[in-house]
C-alpha cells in the first residue's frame, strides 16, 4: 500500500535487462560492435520512453532520476538564460506543494539571486489559474508545476497551465514522476516544454529518470564531461537501467488503461469504507486525484504510530507526521492545504499498485478502523 | 520502518502496559501539545507515599507510547522520592535507547509522572 514510494520491477523488465549486465555490457560510445549493440539498445529504449509521453525520440534525455531531471530543467533553462545579456529572465514560478526535487531546487535558486513566487493551493490542493496568470511578470521565464501531488495524489490542471504559459511564451516544466502511468500524457496537447520521470515509479529500476526536453528549447547542462545526451548529461549510459526503463515504458503504454480501472476501483473501495471510521477525513481532491491514492486524516491519533501498528499487521503505508521525517517536520503539502500541524500529523497515506487484489483492500480495510479505535483508547486528546 | 526502534520499545509499543485512567486519581500530570504530536498524561494513586498504580494516556509516535508504557513499570511500588528521581535519559536506556532525533520531543514520560506528583503534593499539603 505503499507504492508511491517505489515498485518492484516487472518480471518481463528484469528479463529484459539481464543482458545488458554482462552480454552486451559494452559501452554506448564505443566504435566497435559490442557497443554498438548496446547503443542500439539505449535508442531503442529512447523511443519507448518517447511513446509513453507522446514525444519524439530526440526529446528524451537520459538522467539518474526524477530528482536529477528536476535539477536539469530548473537550473538548465536558468543558467542558459542568464548567458543572455539582458538582465530579464529572473522570475520563477512554481507551487507550495512541490516534491523536494523542485522545491529544494527553487529555494537554492533564491540564494544566487532568483526570484520565486511559491503559489499557494487551495484545501484539495489546486492552483489557482487566475493566481497564477497574475503571478507572471515581464521576468518570468519559468513555470514548474507538478502534474500530480506524491502526498496527496491531486493532479493539477496541465492543460490550463500550458495554454498560459505558451501564452505568454514561458517555459513551462513538470515534474510528472507520480502521473507517468497513472494518467494519459500527450506533452504536444498539454504544452509542456519540460518534463522528468522515474523509472522506479513505473515498474523499472531504481537510479534511472528522463528529462523530456521539447525541440527547441535549450538548456545550460549542470553535469560537464564527455558529451553525452547532446552535451546535456554527461555521464556514461547506464545501458540496464535504461533499457529497463524502456521496457517500462512499452509495458505501462499498454496497460495504461486495465491499469488506471484497476487502481480506481481498488482506491474507491478503500476510501468508500475507510471514511465509515468516524472523524476520519480523505485529504487531496475528491476527484481530481491520481488513479493510486488514498490519502486520509483521523482525529486524535498520530500518523507514525498509526504507520507502524499497519506494519505490525503487514500493511506498507506512509505518512505526512512530523514525527515520522527525518527532520521532525510536518509535511509542507498538508500544511499548504490548511490542515493544523495536529491534523497533518494524524494522517495516512496510502499508495495502491499493479499488484494489490481486492482482498488486500479488503484487509486493509478490516483492520485499520480497530487500529485507529485502539490508538483513539490510548489518546488523551479522544474523550469520546 | 520500524527497524529505528528497539525490540523492547517495539514490544512496549505493540502491547502498552497500564494504559487508561484512573478516576479519583491522587494526581494527575499532562505534557507536551498536540501541535508537536505528543500529549502525555499520567495517573497516580499514592498510598503510604508510594505509587499504588499509575495508568497513562498518550497521543503521539511510537517511542512517546513506549516511553509511557515503560515509565509506568519502572514507577508502580515505587516511593514517590524515588520517582521523582527518574529521569528521561533512564527511561530511554530502559528501552535500551531511543532514536536521537526522538530523545527530546517523544521523551516526555518521566515529565508527566513529575507533574503528576507534584499535583498530588499541591492537593495533599500538610
Amino acid at each position: 500500500m505503499d507504492y508511491g514510494a517505489s515498485t518492484p520491477v516487472d518480471k518481463e523488465v528484469i528479463e529484459e535487462m539481464i543482458p545488458y549486465f554482462d552480454k552486451f555490457y559494452g559501452n554506448p560510445s564505443s566504435i566497435h560492435s559490442f557497443g554498438r549493440e548496446a547503443f542500439d539498445a539505449v535508442e531503442e529504449s529512447r523511443t519507448k520512453v518517447a511513446d509513453m509521453i507522446c514525444a519524439k525520440e530526440d526529446e528524451i534525455v537520459f538522467t539518474s532520476g526524477g530528482t536529477e531531471s528536476d535539477n536539469l530543467a530548473i537550473k538548465g533553462i536558468a543558467f542558459r538564460n542568464k548567458k543572455k545579456k539582458d538582465n530579464k529572465n529572473t522570475h520563477i514560478i512554481t507551487s507550495a506543494i512541490e516534491h523536494p526535487g523542485v522545491l529544494s531546487t527553487c529555494k537554492y535558486m533564491e540564494q544566487i539571486g532568483f526570484n520565486v513566487k511559491y503559489l499557494p493551493v487551495d484545501k484539495n490542493g489546486l492552483i489557482d489559474i487566475g493566481e497564477l496568470e497574475d503571478a507572471i511578470s515581464k521576468d518570468t521565464f519559468l513555470i514548474t508545476i507538478m502534474f500530480a501531488n506524491n502526498e496527496i495524489g491531486t493532479i493539477e490542471p496541465m492543460e490550463k497551465i500550458g495554454k498560459i504559459a505558451k501564452e505568454h511564451d514561458v517555459i513551462f516544466h513538470t515534474d510528472a514522476v507520480q502521473a507517468v502511468g497513472k494518467i494519459p500524457i500527450d506533452v504536444n496537447k498539454l504544452n509542456i516544454d519540460l518534463l522528468a520521470l522515474s523509472s522506479h515509479k513505473i515498474y523499472g529500476p531504481k537510479g534511472v529518470g528522463v528529462l523530456y526536453v521539447r525541440n527547441g528549447v535549450k538548456l545550460q547542462t549542470i553535469t560537464h564531461g564527455g558529451g553525452h545526451e547532446k552535451g546535456l548529461r554527461s555521464s556514461t549510459y547506464n545501458t540496464p537501467g535504461i533499457v529497463g526503463l524502456g521496457k517500462a515504458c512499452e509495458l505501462g503504454k499498454t496497460r495504461l488503461k486495465a491499469d488506471i480501472d484497476h487502481l480506481k476501483n481498488l482506491r474507491d473501495m478503500l476510501i468508500n469504507e475507510v471514511l465509515k471510521v468516524e472523524e476520519s477525513y480523505l485529504n487531496g481532491h475528491p476527484e481530481k486525484r491520481l488513479a493510486n491514492n488514498a490519502h486520509f486524516r483521523f482525529t486524535a491519533i498520530e500518523g507514525e504510530s498509526l504507520g507502524l501498528m499497519l506494519d505490525g499487521k503487514g500493511i506498507a503505508a506512509a505518512t505526512g507526521s512530523a514525527c515520522s521525517s527525518k527532520k521532525l517536520q510536518t509535511s509542507h503539502v498538508l500544511l499548504a492545504i490548511g490542515l493544523k500541524p495536529e491534523e497533518a500529523n494524524g494522517s495516512l497515506r496510502l499508495t495502491l499498485g499493479r499488484m494489490n487484489t481486492k482482498e488486500d483492500t479488503e484487509y486493509v480495510v478490516e483492520v485499520l478502523p480497530e487500529i485507529v479505535q485502539n490508538l483513539r483508547n490510548m489518546s488523551p486528546l479522544w474523550n469520546r | 520502518m520500524s527497524d529505528m526502534y528497539t525490540e523492547k520499545l517495539k514490544d512496549h509499543f505493540f502491547n502498552p502496559r497500564n494504559v487508561g485512567e484512573i478516576r479519583n486519581a491522587d494526581g494527575v500530570g499532562t505534557v507536551g501539545n498536540p501541535q508537536c504530536g505528543d500529549v502525555m498524561t499520567m495517573y497516580i494513586k499514592v498510598k503510604d507515599e508510594k505509587i499504588d498504580d499509575i495508568k497513562f494516556k498518550t497521543f503521539g509516535c511510537a517511542a512517546a507510547i513506549a516511553t509511557s508504557s515503560i515509565l509506568t513499570e519502572m514507577t508502580i511500588g515505587k516511593k514517590l522520592d524515588e520517582a521523582l528521581r527518574i529521569t528521561r535519559d533512564d527511561v530511554a536506556n530502559e528501552l535500551g535507547g531511543l532514536p536521537a532525533i526522538k530523545l527530546h520531543c517523544s521523551n516526555l514520560a518521566a515529565d508527566a509522572l513529575h507533574e503528576a506528583i507534584k499535583d498530588y503534593r499541591k492537593k495533599n499539603k500538610k
